[in-house]
């Protein structure tokens, strides 16, 4: 381990020790506990990207409702995208990707574990920067896009919020994929191969190089959009010069890898899940790695599919829309390995497997969707209709959600060292599934008949089945709703109850259920060293001559167990740190500063900042390392 | 702790794969912006243009920047020997140097307010200051770390034996100069030639 003993230093980078207490929290810099830190943090932001998401059923309900006003409305569904992308489903997906990379990789922890403590303060502050606009005079309201020259040319700082928040969510998304990439290719176990690797680390791989590279472009393309609202630059004005379609170029650069980041993590999730629960591997695990790879790379060629509107002209709209048909195929590649790796299984209908084979079914339904959308003419009738909110809520909601719930199912036991209530589980289901789909199948047929998006009122003129089929919407979204409260309890109820998890409840294959229940601090006493795909399964099986898996009697993975205490010792885990949080903290005040102009808040900001980069830098390796 | 490359998957030391991806995705970052000149370049709202570029002058200033990825091999390879004195000489000069071409980049500023164009003239100007103010930051930035790199090796905190902070530093460095190659090329030389 480190050089030499490293006496406890008696100035102000001393590092703080505990690990236990609500102060920990604040200074951690272990995986779990950030892990946990992210989920928690992404499910406060989950209930209120819903509640607004009721707000806006609630209005919809009736052509001319007046349940919120138009200025009202435009914040809400703005804030509710901007949530659940920014705020929900990545940082969801940040979890697992902190709580289970290291695990399944047979890591004790990631590369840089303060950078990843930094990662979460500054996903924190830019969703607390974001909200804070609430109260000082209005939230974003230009869409989540943020379509200029609406966002630009708009009085008020709505946009400037925007601008300024999201730029701090990509520092954070950015400081992250570093560290996660840096961790899946550097710190796997002996004998991991990348052809061994867990599909779960394989989509995290793809999905961070995909952050890697598509973050500098929403950042440049936030910085001109706060050029343009806080020292009036030209550059998505027309009237003085500038191109809108600029920002919709670099945005959808963006913004299309963006929804691969998306869903991504949620078919890793799923391609672990459903293994388990078919007992039996995945079918054509090479090809399930080479589609999602193949996805990362395509998803960079067909970003103009969301521009078909614009009026780009024939030949690239027939590129794009050609591109975005083929991506069509690696996804199929995957969903059809899916299904043959329930075929002939024997399946146990556990609430995680409900949920993963509700992910297949729901995002095949939004994947075809989005392939009517890559036909020009049909995307020229169906844009900017509620058809468009039908397909990506299949994507994102039936697609990412659903995995992120199957995977809050299965891995709550390692995460907690609890159960969750199987039947509360299914309930919980069921109400989801049914809510689901009757809160956005119908905007398929409503947006057909021509219900715009964006709009708080409708108007009596598209007729009253429009009308009929919006109250159904509403109603389904009531159903989710219920569905949440029923998760709510379950959670709850689970962690007043006593009974402690078995380490491997599921049977499952992977890594990550080697390790005991509750996981201890250091992931692993003994680093395994991995000589299968799905080694823990291969440690658990072996075959008989007919091919059948059968139990290896008792032992062999006991045997890490014999090992423990040998090398508890020697493993010295990172001491927590304070100037992650102090260096996060100074990006909310440096965007107060740009937006309001204002160079007291600017220099409060850069003096945060600035200290804890010294301090990151000055504080010593470990605090008296034995 | 450092981790030693042998422990490693790729036999790389963590933080030399960090800054590879980080880089990869800064070139991300530059090329957006350097999109964004070139779709701007001729929208000079009857402010002036290219034609305020005064290239010999920018030329000087570029030199001055590329030959500084020089010292900072030398700086690096004096880290790796272990002589210290003379790696702190080569950053002090690498650092000097980029506040040298700094200084220009104010001074080139200042000249071409006065000549009436300003960052909010036309779509043109704001491109442009957007892009080489933004690598103007990448220099500043590079020059805090040169110059606390060598206070610390002072203050023996940062030791003979770790060669690498020296050569992450010098692979940001020899980036930013790499970029500065292709926005000169891009905005100062297609333009004028």
């Amino acid at each position: 381990m480190a050089s030499s003993s490293v006496a406890p230093s008696g100035s102000v980078f001393r590092r703080p020790l505990a690990t236990k207490g609500w102060g920990s929290w604040l200074t951690t810099v272990d995986h779990k506990k950030i892990g946990k830190m992210y989920g928690f943090t992404a499910f406060a932001f989950f209930l209120i990207g819903g509640l607004e998401a009721v707000f806006i059923r609630l209005q919809l309900a009736e052509a001319d409702a007046s349940v919120l006003s138009a200025e009202v409305y435009n914040q809400f569904f703005t804030m509710h995208g901007i949530t659940m992308i920014f705020l929900v489903v990545m940082p969801m997906a940040a979890a697992f990707f902190n709580f289970l990379i290291p695990l399944q990789i047979g890591a004790r922890d990631v590369a840089f574990p303060r950078l990843n403590a930094f990662s979460y303060w500054a996903f924190l502050f830019g969703g607390l920067f974001l909200y804070s606009s609430f109260i000082f005079g209005g939230a974003p309201n230009g869409g989540w896009f943020g379509y200029a020259p609406l966002s630009t040319s708009t009085s008020g700082l709505n946009m400037a919020y925007y601008g300024v928040g999201l730029q701090i969510l990509g520092i954070s998304s950015l400081a992250a994929s570093v560290n996660f990439i840096t961790t899946i290719l550097n710190m796997r176990a002996p004998g991991l191969t990348m052809m061994r690797l867990p599909v779960f680390i394989w989509m995290s791989l793809v999905v961070n190089f995909l952050l890697l590279f598509a973050m500098p472009v929403i950042a440049v393309a936030l910085f001109q959009l706060t050029f343009d609202k806080v020292f009036f630059t030209s550059f998505f004005q027309a009237a003085t010069g500038g191109d809108p379609v600029l920002w919709q170029h670099l945005f959808w650069l963006f913004g299309h890898p963006e929804v691969y980041i998306l869903i991504l993590p949620a078919m890793g999730m799923v391609s672990e899940i459903l293994p388990v629960f078919s007992r039996k591997p995945l079918f054509g695990y090479a090809a399930v790695v080479f589609a999602g790879a193949a996805i990362g790379f395509m998803g960079w060629g067909v970003w103009a599919h969301h521009m078909f509107a614009v009026g780009l002209g024939p030949v690239a709209n027939s590129a794009f829309a050609l591109s975005t048909m083929f991506i069509a195929v690696p996804t199929g590649i995957k969903i059809f390995n899916w299904v043959f790796t329930m075929w002939g299984g024997k399946i146990r209908f556990t609430t995680p497997m409900l949920f993963a084979i509700g992910f297949v079914a729901m995002f095949t339904i939004g994947g075809l969707s989005g392939v009517m959308h890559a036909i020009v003419p049909h995307d020229a009738q169906q844009t900017d209709t509620y058809f468009v909110v039908a397909h990506f809520h299949y994507v994102l909601f039936g697609g990412a959600l659903f995995g992120i719930m199957g995977g809050m199912y299965f891995w709550w036991p390692k995460l907690f060292g609890k159960m969750l209530d199987e039947r509360l589980g299914k309930i919980h289901f069921w109400l989801w599934f049914v809510g689901f789909n009757l809160a956005f199948g119908p905007m398929h047929i409503a947006g057909l008949l021509g219900q715009p998006r964006r709009t708080y009122v409708y108007g009596e003129e598209l007729g009253s089945s429009v009308e009929r089929w919006n109250q159904v919407s509403t109603l389904g979204s009531l159903i989710i709703v219920v569905s949440v409260v029923v998760f709510i309890w379950n959670a709850w109820k689970t962690y007043r109850s006593d009974e402690i998890a078995p380490h491997d409840p599921w049977d499952a294959r992977t890594l990550e259920w080697l390790t005991p229940t509750p996981v201890p601090e250091h992931n692993f006493d003994v680093i395994p060293t991995v000589t299968h795909r799905d080694e823990f399964w291969h440690r658990k099986y072996a075959e008989d001559d007919a091919g059948r898996a059968v139990p290896v009697p008792a032992g062999a993975s006991e045997d890490h167990a014999a090992e423990h205490g040998e090398h508890e010792e020697h493993i010295h885990m990172p001491d927590p740190s304070y100037w992650p949080l102090v260096l996060s903290a100074g990006l909310p005040f440096i965007g107060y500063g740009v937006i309001y102009k204002s160079i007291i808040w600017a220099v409060i900001g850069l003096v945060l900042l600035l200290t804890g980069v010294y301090g990151w830098q000055l504080e010593p390796v470990a605090e008296g390392d034995e | 702790m450092s981790t030693a490359a042998h422990e490693t998957s790729l036999g790389l030391d963590h933080r030399k794969v960090a800054i590879w991806a980080f880089l990869g995705s800064e070139f991300l970052f530059f090329g957006a912006f350097i999109s964004s000149f070139l779709l701007y370049q001729n929208d000079v709202n009857e402010g002036p243009g290219v034609e305020l570029f005064d290239i010999p002058f920018t030329s000087v200033s570029s030199f001055v920047l590329l030959m500084s990825s020089v010292t900072m091999v030398l700086a690096h390879s004096a880290h790796v020997r272990g002589d210290m004195r003379r790696m702190r000489l080569w950053v002090l000069a690498t650092a000097f140097q980029g506040m040298v071409f700094i200084g220009g980049q104010v001074f080139e500023f200042t000249t071409f307010v006065k000549e009436g164009m300003a960052f909010t003239t036309s779509p043109f100007s704001s491109a442009f200051f957007a892009l080489t103010g933004f690598h103007g930051a990448h220099v500043t930035v590079g020059i805090l770390m040169l110059l606390s790199l060598a206070g610390l090796t002072k203050l023996d905190r940062v030791k003979p034996d770790q060669h690498i902070k020296t050569e992450m530093i010098g692979l940001y460095w020899h980036f930013v100069d790499i970029i500065w190659i292709i926005i000169f090329t891009v905005v100062y030389l297609i333009p004028a030639g």
